[in-house]
């Protein structure tokens, strides 16, 4: 019997098709691979917290592997020295030998931490990137909620993982929590008493977080971040405004391979960039913070930066005591309005503000393309207002640490950010406003005149004028209008000066000799010309 | 009119009863009798009546107390005061305050100060360690006051464990727990211990100097301020930070977050302006 040789080029081949055969999989795949995606850096905000996340999923496996979330009490016997016989619970116990005794375990917990932080960072960012370019608009509204509670979800993922080593710092949040939770008025004894199963900080916390923080929310954010990206799947990206590019189209990249091959490069520089702050950046030192005791309160004790809005709208708050005369009066603390009526409003507002604007312009109609943010004043300076409200309060969070280190009374900075969370925000919303007003006009009159060119002529007369290329043919005035598109302002935009060298750090191709522009032939040389003379020639 | 011309005449005058003006002569040997008779009853009384302890004022200084005490009138009687009983509104008394609470604040620099302010800064020193000595003997033999023991190594024999719970409850508070300082209200801040010597801990912590209280002997025993000097010493400062290359300050989450949006977020922005422009 002769043996059939062994094809392996058709080895590929044969696979897929009989993947084919039983799954049937062909058809969905070949759309989903040739599925297109726009092209803009601004467009892979969203994949920095996608990759983080996943960064954060590798990483927190690995730590649950050796962390014991339990508060028992044992005493600390590992290597660190100046812990060591001092009483403290098993979780942090076991936080100090992910530290140091467990191979690999500190830059674990390091790139975790910064995963985390990037995680939040990114989300922000990728959101102000959507809110600036009316990406929300319909039909995108339920991918903007979805965003936004991804927020709100990450920032209790956050929240209950900094809580789980037990360590002084993180206690001492934990103080801070219960006394948010017991400042709500009638239920709020009865919240904390149930999160904390008595009184705080009780035995159980660190184990309820511990599977809060394992299982229950990151299942909810993998739901969240699915539908998220499902959606953007279904509904198709936006797209920024340009020739070829309308409402009903999608130009840029198919999936695969080009838009899929750069996706996976850009993980490995995400994880590439969380791997060496993870190993070059110290954070969040817990062997210096101890194991949490009630009468230990550090100087400069901050949440997460995400947080830290939160400590700023309390350490700007005044003192306000509301005292409602039932029986022996019932008392509504001062905390209760920053830490739960605030957060409450920011995400009322944040959830809801896709409809408010379209009830408010009345433009209830489908958007596919993007909007510059000049171009629509009014909510690039509501986003900018709201954007530094946000920051006075995050400032004021750590107002200490900037008394401190610059040499300011602490006292006028919570002054300061008193008057500013009042004064800033209107005036960056007016300042703004007036910013686009003007881009926009400059963008009319780059159209109406003409790109300038920086040549100065000088007429017969005297005077001298400023030579514009026109971007359209004719004379150029006022003959082109507006499209939502950019506008060129320089020449070399216009191909004066030829395409750029290729390559981002260095030169990776020799630049054109001449200039050459693809709309316009190669400029010829001056062509050789005869010396004029009187028509004598010397003999 | 007999009555005020009476009481002119002198309470002596009157007893004797005679109205007559005795002689030039007379009148001024009875003044000079009545004046040594006058002087030594004072001076008999004080002797017999003048406490023990009086005795002893003013005792002859040593001489490195004299020398503190010429330092003293030259650069610190301005605020402190003759005999350093202090000025009202600009500086305090010093008696009592004890050799330690010179060496904290002249050995740092932190006086004399350059100006009446929220708290004295720490700064180079003005004077050399004989002339803080001096001047530390002078306060010393002015009022007594704690000392700082001697030797330039005082955790010698400290318990870092120890130490650093120590230092957790009754050091963080203010200066946070990698002793990098922290404010305080108004102005005022505590700082940070990075600079500070084994003596000058121990001075402060005898001392409480400026918005700083006292941790005498009867709370913290010499021991325990020994395990907190090697604490502060060697774990905070010569350990280092086993975290990576950059502590950020050690000031927590605040600088963690700049970090992440001036070196994470920069960076990855960067990157997806390269990824993008590769079309």
């Amino acid at each position: 019997m002769k043996r059939r040789k062994f094809d392996v080029a058709a080895v590929p081949g044969n696979t897929a098709r009989a993947v084919d055969d039983r799954f049937q999989v062909a058809t969905p795949l070949r759309r989903l691979l040739n599925k297109v995606f726009p092209d803009h850096w601004s467009f892979l905000l969203g994949e920095i917290a996608l990759f983080s996340f996943i960064v954060l999923l590798l990483t927190g496996v690995f730590l649950t592997f050796f962390f014991e979330p339990a508060m028992t009490e044992v005493i600390y016997n590992g290597s660190y020295a100046p812990l060591r016989g001092t009483p403290m619970s098993a979780a942090y116990a076991s936080t100090l030998d992910i530290s140091f005794d467990v191979r690999g375990g500190l830059i674990m917990r390091q790139m975790h931490h910064w995963a985390a932080l990037l995680f939040m960072a990114a989300i922000v960012v990728h959101m102000l990137r959507v809110f600036f370019t009316g990406a929300f608009r319909k039909p995108r509204e339920t991918n903007w909620i979805i965003g936004s509670l991804l927020f709100w979800v990450g920032f209790l993922a956050g929240f209950t993982g900094y809580s789980l080593p037990d360590d002084g710092l993180s206690g001492t949040g934990l103080r801070i929590a219960s006394a948010i939770m017991l400042s709500i008025p009638v239920i709020g004894s009865w919240v904390t008493a149930a999160v904390f199963n008595g009184e705080f900080p009780g035995t159980i916390i660190i184990s309820r977080f511990f599977i809060a923080h394992v299982l229950l929310i990151p299942g909810l954010l993998v739901a969240l971040i699915t539908v998220h990206l499902g959606l953007v799947f279904k509904q198709k990206h936006t797209q920024w405004p340009g020739p070829g590019r309308t409402n009903g189209n999608v130009v840029g990249e198919r999936m695969f391979p080009r838009y899929a091959i750069k996706q996976g490069g850009f993980f490995m520089v995400v994880f590439g960039v969380i791997a060496l702050m993870g190993g070059l950046f110290q954070i969040n030192p817990v062997w210096l913070f101890g194991p949490y005791e009630a009468w230990v309160v550090s100087a400069a004790s901050q949440p997460d930066w995400y947080v830290m809005f939160l400590d700023g709208s309390t350490r700007l708050m005044p003192d306000w005591e509301i005292t409602i005369p039932i029986g022996e009066g019932y008392v509504i603390p001062p905390l209760f309005w920053p830490t739960v009526v605030l957060p409450g409003i920011l995400v009322a507002i944040s959830l809801l503000y896709p409809f408010m604007e379209a009830r408010h312009l009345k433009d209830y109609r489908s958007h596919n393309l993007l909007q510059r943010p000049r171009d629509v004043p009014f909510r690039t300076g509501l986003g900018v207002m709201a954007l530094t409200f946000y920051v006075i309060l995050t400032l004021s969070g750590a107002n200490d640490v900037i008394a401190d280190k610059f040499h300011i009374s602490l006292n006028a900075m919570t002054w300061a950010g008193r008057v500013g969370l009042l004064l800033l925000p209107p005036l960056a919303y007016y300042v703004t406003y007036r910013i686009c007003l003007g881009l926009q006009q400059h963008d009319r009159e780059v159209l109406a005149h003409g790109v300038e060119t920086g040549i100065i002529r000088r007429l017969p007369d005297g005077r001298f004028v400023e030579v514009h290329q026109p971007l359209s043919a004719g004379n150029g005035h006022g003959e082109l209008d507006y499209a939502g598109w950019v506008v060129p302002k320089k020449m070399n935009r216009l191909g004066a000066l030829g395409p750029a060298i290729r390559g981002f750090f260095y030169p990776i191709e020799r630049p054109a000799e001449a200039p050459v522009s693809p709309g316009h032939p190669p400029v010829e040389p001056r062509p050789e010309r005869e010396e004029i003379t009187s028509g004598e020639t010397r003999s | 009119m007999t009555s005020d011309n009476d009481r002119r005449r002198g309470l002596l005058a009157r007893l004797r009863g005679r109205p007559g003006a005795p002689s030039r002569g007379r009148r001024r040997l009875g003044a000079a009798v009545r004046l040594v008779a006058a002087l030594m009853l004072a001076g008999g009384a004080y002797t017999v009546l003048a406490p023990g302890a009086a005795a002893q004022e003013n005792p002859p200084l040593s001489t490195a107390a004299a020398d503190g005490k010429a330092l003293f009138d030259v650069s610190c009687v301005t605020c402190h005061g003759r005999n350093a009983q202090g000025v009202e509104g600009r500086g305090p008394s010093l008696i009592g305050v004890g050799a330690a609470s010179v060496e904290f604040q002249v050995g740092t620099g932190r006086m004399p100060m350059a100006r009446q302010e929220a708290q004295a800064a720490r700064k180079p020193e003005v004077f050399t360690r004989d002339e803080i000595d001096q001047l530390a003997a002078y306060i010393q033999e002015l009022g007594g006051g704690p000392v700082v023991p001697a030797g330039d190594n005082l955790h010698a024999d400290g318990n870092v464990a120890i130490g650093g719970e120590l230092y957790r409850i009754n050091c963080s508070q203010c200066h946070a727990f990698s002793g990098g300082g922290g404010a305080l209200s108004s102005g005022k801040y505590a700082p940070s211990l990075a600079p500070a010597t084994d003596r000058q801990i121990y001075a402060a912590m005898l001392s409480g100097p400026q918005n700083m209280p006292v941790f005498g002997d009867n709370q913290i025993t010499p021991e325990q301020k020994a395990d907190i000097i090697a604490y502060i010493q060697q774990t905070l400062k010569d350990d280092g930070d086993p975290g990576g290359l950059f502590n950020l300050g050690r000031y927590g989450p605040s600088t963690e977050g700049v970090a992440i949006f001036l070196v994470g977020i920069v960076a990855l922005v960067f990157a997806s302006l390269w990824i993008a422009g590769k079309s």
